[in-house]
């Protein structure tokens, strides 16, 4: 009977290893569809990117740059994105520290609120920004009186960008600082430190990694942003013009070779940040790994060891 | 013996707390400092920068009155984008929900050379900029380009019509579907599967009633936020679209041709409509994350 039992029950074992294990042919087709998928829909438009700007050679690439216009989009953009992602990162970490180290009625809701700017059209991201300080708007007439100009002007890029990239770094800070809880903090006041103290210490090297991220992708679409900068800009040539409002001018007068070529710079940006990405969960990986086998290492160690 | 020694040896401070009940001064530090001043500055930021410009569209549309606004946003060429709009933004995230599925799985689940480099490029979507997506995709798909030239001897034209923006929507809403999956694929209960194969189910009939019904949440919710971001997306699609009145324009692009004609209060009307659609599906998707989040802890 136990005999019968045995030899049914590794039977079944065998067969249910048998049956976990996808067909070789399954297994293939998948992939190939999956791949066929993103070749299409992924990899097609990057590859075109560059086959479209070095279509007439390098030399034209090159000299496609060689333009006041275009430096001047590549220097707006760099100014815009020097403004908007140094805000929206002081702005995260006071966020992140209030919601993911304390609690307090309303802590929900608050997040929801700091998520809006993703769910929200970038077209209209521009229109309120218009509706409050255009010439027509709230402030307009005030504004008009004190000679200050926001719209059609860089303040207005400036704070439009500001709006779509505001959730960035506060939505990689959150999770990272609830992940890591308050003990080590808590610890580290006992043994003296001030509050700044525990948090340069001990909460900021925690959360580097996931700080930097939260940096690379708000730069990435701080330098990126078309709809809602396209409201507010004017598209006055080298004066409000981006690099994603200059691609668009190059590409409605046919210039289609500077229009790839510039979209291709941003490309390149695009890339390092996947590349940037990929690089910090490999560091954070390695990083696991190496606590685990060695569990002294953590900030709180170091700084005791102090 | 107790009182003696609060009497001599403690001091005075320390003395009153224990006598009072009172938590020594260590204990009662349980908080961090500095919630009122990141809190305070947080809130105030979120006020200047989000809340108070968003305000703007709903007080202005309020000044309009009733008609007013229901002609500016119901007009037969606003129904028309907005068909247009929500169409094809819920045909492109449908398939997403599919083709997403089937990568994240394939992605998760099978070892194949070059599989980290692919994963890393499911993000491209989310990092390059959507102008250069709206370009290089005309440029596939007009009648010269890589596509075009292929489909256009079949009758299938895909620039400039309805099914050009769906590709657009398509490309900016896949990573959405891919990146909610994973983890949860990822965190899949393999004893799960065992037994149902112990069991006697195929794959076919395991994937069916054990894994599929476990992956929905997470899927709805990845087809919610392809949804939403299609709705929304103006940079990607005003390239590839041709902008026809009545035929293949999208209810962003009707809000920009308004403003450009300085016809704002137009532009703050379909403004309205849009944002309350957001909203509502920005609720849904909390509330699909919480039933997700439920589904996972119970497995």
């Amino acid at each position: 009977m136990s005999g019968f039992t045995q030899s049914h029950l590794g039977h079944s074992a065998r067969s249910a290893r048998r049956a976990l294990a996808p067909s070789p042919w399954t297994k293939a087709a998948f992939i190939v569809l999956a791949l066929a998928f993103l070749a299409l829909f992924l990899f097609l438009p990057l590859a075109a990117v560059f086959s479209e700007a070095l279509r007439k050679g390098w030399g034209t690439f090159v000299s496609s740059f060689n333009d006041t216009d275009a430096l001047h989009a590549i220097k707006l953009t760099l100014l815009v994105a020097g403004i908007a992602v140094p805000l929206n990162t002081v702005f995260g970490l006071c966020a992140s520290w209030a919601i993911a180290k304390h609690d307090f009625p309303g802590k929900n809701f608050l997040l929801t609120l700091i998520d809006l700017p993703f769910a929200i059209s970038p077209v209209i991201s521009g229109l309120i920004y218009v509706l409050l300080f255009g010439a027509h708007g709230w402030l307009g007439p005030w504004l008009a009186e004190h000679d200050i100009q926001i719209i059609f002007a860089v303040p207005g890029i400036i704070l439009a960008t500001v709006f779509v990239t505001f959730p960035f770094v506060a939505r990689e800070l959150i999770p990272a600082m609830q992940a890591q809880g308050n003990d080590e903090e808590l610890a580290a006041l006992t043994l003296g430190a001030s509050g700044w103290q525990a948090f340069r210490r001990v909460t900021l090297p925690n959360v580097r990694w996931a700080l930097f991220y939260g940096v690379v992708l708000c730069n990435a679409r701080a330098m990126g942003e078309f709809g809602a900068v396209s409201v507010v800009s004017g598209h006055i040539r080298g004066e409000t013009n981006t690099m994603p409002l200059q691609v668009e001018i190059l590409y409605n007068e046919y210039n289609f070779v500077a229009a790839f070529a510039m979209a291709a710079l941003l490309a390149l940006l695009a890339l390092a940040t996947l590349a940037a990405k990929s690089l910090i969960e490999w560091r954070v990986a390695s990083q696991l790994r190496a606590d685990e086998r060695q569990p002294d290492n953590t900030p709180l160690h170091k700084l005791a060891k102090l | 013996m107790t009182t003696m020694l609060n009497r001599n040896f403690l001091s005075k401070k320390r003395r009153r707390q224990i006598k009072g009940g009172g938590k020594p001064q260590w204990r009662q530090r349980r908080v961090l400092p500095g919630l009122p001043l990141t809190l305070g500055l947080s809130v105030t930021y979120l006020s200047l920068i989000v809340l108070l410009p968003l305000s703007t569209a709903f007080v202005e549309s309020a000044g309009m009155g009733w008609r007013e606004f229901v002609q500016a946003a119901f007009s037969p060429r606003v129904m028309a984008a907005y068909k247009l709009t929500f169409g094809v933004a819920l045909a492109a995230a449908l398939l997403n929900a599919v083709f997403g599925l089937l990568v994240a799985w394939v992605l998760t689940r099978y070892q194949f050379p070059g599989r980290r480099l692919i994963d890393a490029l499911v993000d491209l979507p989310f990092a390059l900029p959507t102008a250069v997506a709206g370009i290089a995709l005309t440029a596939i798909y007009a009648r010269n380009g890589w596509m075009g030239s292929w489909l256009d001897p079949l009758g299938i034209k895909v620039a400039f019509t309805p099914l050009g923006i769906g590709v657009a929507l398509v490309f900016i809403g896949l990573p959405f579907v891919v990146r909610t999956l994973q983890p949860v694929i990822e965190e899949l209960d393999a004893e799960l599967e065992e037994a149902a194969a112990m069991l006697g189910a195929s794959r076919w009939t395991t994937f069916r009633r054990v894994i599929f019904p476990l992956l929905l949440p997470a899927l709805l919710t990845g087809f919610a936020l392809a949804f939403a971001r299609g709705i929304g997306e103006y940079g990607s699609v005003v390239f590839i679209s041709g902008n026809m009145p009545g035929k293949t324009e999208i209810a962003p692009l009707l809000i920009v041709t308004n403003l450009e004609q300085y016809d704002y209060a137009g532009a703050t009307a379909i403004a309205v409509v849009m944002l309350l659609a957001s909203f509502l599906l920005l609720l849904a998707i909390n509330l699909l994350q919480r039933w997700s989040r439920r589904r996972i802890g119970h497995s």
